[in-house]
């Protein structure tokens, strides 16, 4: 069995973050049973000890995230994967990896919440938690599928981006891309690009492990590698050593925001369907992008100019791509699992220079095309009439 | 001996951050000279600690230094030592560190005996939040959120390691600088889940408050307290109410996680070659 699957294949969209995992490098993965996550751990404890890899079920979800910190630190590719419960769990050692700048991957398969909620139905409640769901001003990088085979190669992206950047990255899936079964055609091992985290390049006693280099991530020595350094989630210097010092605090801060902040075009992706001339837009993402996508299409062949606009990066969000076409649309209507997380942002975009509304539904039930067609007509309408 | 053990601190980060009278340099010093005596590559020597005044001991060895969240620290642990097993992982708790919001953790690291050992400072107290109320804190002591004496039961430390499947057990205090060397030498050489219990004095956060006088007065406590295994074994549990009993407790015998899970690889590849 080699690490990429290569044929076509009928399969299921957490099974396809565990391929794309595996086939990105991840040797190590620590995890807590938990809905509608647990198939990637079951995969990962049958797949990872045949690459040599290693499997554990931790106590619980804040171990988890902590095993997955440490197993990074001593050099080994580390993912967990978890849902909503989980996920907040997770959330202080999360910050902790923001803060220490180890590359690590949580895979958050959101279900419907606040609390147990309804364990196997699907919801997008998560997009705030995965932005802020740790205490204080923190980068952090979140992906968003809509197809299985966007799960595996998200999986991918998500490990690259987590060793490129050193920094937590967030693979948001919901119920339905992590439960749903889909033909896939995946690359063929050798065909993915796979990232390696910067090695230092000077002698240990040189080597400051939070001093930057131009692009502002350090390199990264492992643990056991001969260089001895300090690992805090205390302000630190460039040494790595405690400080308390409000310059320091400062430009340590700014630096982890920078080192993402400063690479937007590399960090964040968009899917358009539709856009050239479209004047109503749909943005949506993860699931309910796939209604969206059948609702432009069908509103389309009604005569109707509609577009999608899709982050695949919902964090940091994609501001510049929606100023723009705040400029040259008439409507944006955010659809999405939740009460309207993401709409805030689409509004803060673009700064009222179109009405921006909302279809949201968080009763456990995916939002239909025809839903989203109802909303593309009726602000359709009102523009005409208006 | 003194500069050996002055080789694996960095000294550019003293002076320390403890209090006068303080015990966890005497632990800090113990652990040192052990993986001296021990004969350990620094380079493949991590220290992992948690939260609180005795896990600020990590920063000032010139290892491969962990500080990490509050109670946690055996769970990162565990990630290192599973992820490359050739490292030598000792990890340094405080009493409330490790059996408060570390407990489960550590009835787990226990449980898994995985090959870590395990330091607890135990000053029966948090120290470093100014003297609350922490599992080891004895029943009716004083403690800021004990204002009218502890009324909660506390645990015993190598009772709890024994019971949830630690491998090696054993106490000593900081007046026993030198058994507790050895002691932490000892679990170190254990192929498995290794506790050792250091009883240190908080002058200031504990003592003051319970009229246990300085730090000086409260390592001669230790000595009149503490009771050797051997002499605890003609004592009666009356006589032993007060007293701490030091030495070697418990050995035990059980696979080793990390080598157990070199045997999960093997049967793997055989499935799947």
């Amino acid at each position: 069995m080699s690490d990429v699957v290569e044929m076509a294949r009928l399969m299921q969209g957490n099974e396809a973050v565990v391929e794309g995992a595996l086939a990105a490098g991840v040797r190590f993965f620590a995890g807590y049973p938990i809905t509608p996550s647990t198939e990637i751990a079951e995969l990962m404890a049958e797949r990872l000890p045949g690459l040599g890899g290693k499997f554990i079920q931790m106590e619980d979800e804040i171990a988890s995230m902590a095993a997955v910190i440490g197993a990074s630190l001593a050099g080994v590719k580390a993912l967990t994967a978890t849902s909503g419960p989980g996920f907040s769990l997770k959330q202080e050692n999360i910050g902790y990896a923001a803060m220490a700048e180890i590359p690590c991957v949580i895979v958050n398969v959101q279900r419907w919440g606040p609390s147990t909620g309804i364990p196997t139905a699907p919801a997008q409640g998560d997009v705030m938690q995965a932005r802020w769901g740790t205490h204080g001003d923190h980068p952090v990088i979140v992906l968003c599928p809509a197809s299985v085979r966007e799960a595996y190669m998200l999986a991918i992206r998500a490990v690259n981006l987590s060793e490129k950047y050193r920094v937590p990255v967030i693979l948001l899936m919901d119920e339905v891309i992590g439960h749903m079964r889909e033909r896939v055609v995946l690359p063929r091992a050798g065909e993915v690009e796979v990232i390696e985290r910067k090695k230092p390049a000077v002698e240990p006693k040189d080597y400051y492990p939070y001093r930057p280099d131009d692009d502002g991530v350090p390199p990264m020595a492992n643990f056991g590698d001969g260089y001895r350094y300090h690992v805090t989630g205390l302000v630190h210097d460039e040494k790595g050593n405690p400080t308390t010092d409000p310059q320091v605090a400062e430009s340590l801060i700014l630096r982890l925001h920078r080192k993402i902040y400063d690479h937007l075009d590399d960090v964040v992706t968009v899917e358009g369907y539709q856009l050239e001339d479209a004047e109503v837009v749909v943005v949506a993402y993860g699931a309910v992008a796939r209604s969206a996508k059948r609702a432009v299409k069908d509103a389309r062949a009604a005569g109707i100019k509609a577009g999608l606009f899709r982050p695949v990066t919902i964090w940091p969000f994609p501001e510049k791509e929606v100023a723009e076409l705040a400029g040259r649309v008439r409507h944006i209507i955010v659809v999405e699992m939740n009460l309207g997380q993401l709409k805030g942002e689409v509004e803060r975009a673009v700064q009222g220079r179109v009405r921006v509304t909302g279809v949201n539904r968080l009763n456990g039930e995916l939002i239909t095309f025809d839903e989203i067609l109802s909303a593309i007509k009726e602000v359709t309408t009102d523009a005409q009439s208006g | 001996m003194l500069s050996q053990v002055e080789s694996h601190l960095r000294s550019d980060r003293f002076p320390h951050i403890w209090c006068p009278g303080c015990g966890n340099g005497i632990v800090l010093s113990a652990l040192v000279r052990a993986i001296e005596e021990l004969g350990c590559d620094p380079d493949k020597t991590v220290v992992v600690s948690g939260i609180g005044c005795s896990s600020r001991a990590a920063g000032y060895l010139d290892f491969n230094t962990l500080h990490t969240t509050h109670g946690r620290a055996l769970a990162f642990a565990t990630g290192i030592k599973l992820a490359r097993p050739e490292l030598d992982v000792f990890v340094l708790m405080g009493d409330g560190d490790a059996t408060a919001i570390g407990g489960n953790h550590f009835i787990h690291a226990a449980r898994r005996n995985i090959d870590l050992t395990a330091i607890i400072f135990n000053n029966s107290i948090y120290g470093m939040t100014g003297g609350q109320y922490s599992p080891l804190t004895p029943p009716g002591k004083r403690a800021t959120t004990a204002p009218y004496g502890n009324i909660e039961r506390s645990f015993d430390i190598a009772e709890l390691a024994k019971g949830a499947g630690a491998t090696y057990v054993a106490r000593a205090t900081t007046y026993h600088a030198t058994m507790l060397e050895k002691l932490i030498m000892a679990g170190a050489k254990n192929k498995g889940f290794s506790v050792i219990e250091a009883i240190t004095a908080c002058p200031v956060g504990y003592g003051r408050r319970n009229k246990m006088g300085n730090g000086l007065q409260m390592l001669l406590w230790q000595k009149e307290h503490a009771v050797t295994v051997k002499q605890a074994e003609k004592m009666s549990p009356e006589e032993l109410q007060d007293k701490i009993i030091i030495g070697e407790l418990y050995r035990g015998e059980a696979p080793e996680y990390t080598v157990m899970y070199e045997e999960i690889i093997a049967r793997a590849k055989g499935k799947t070659q």
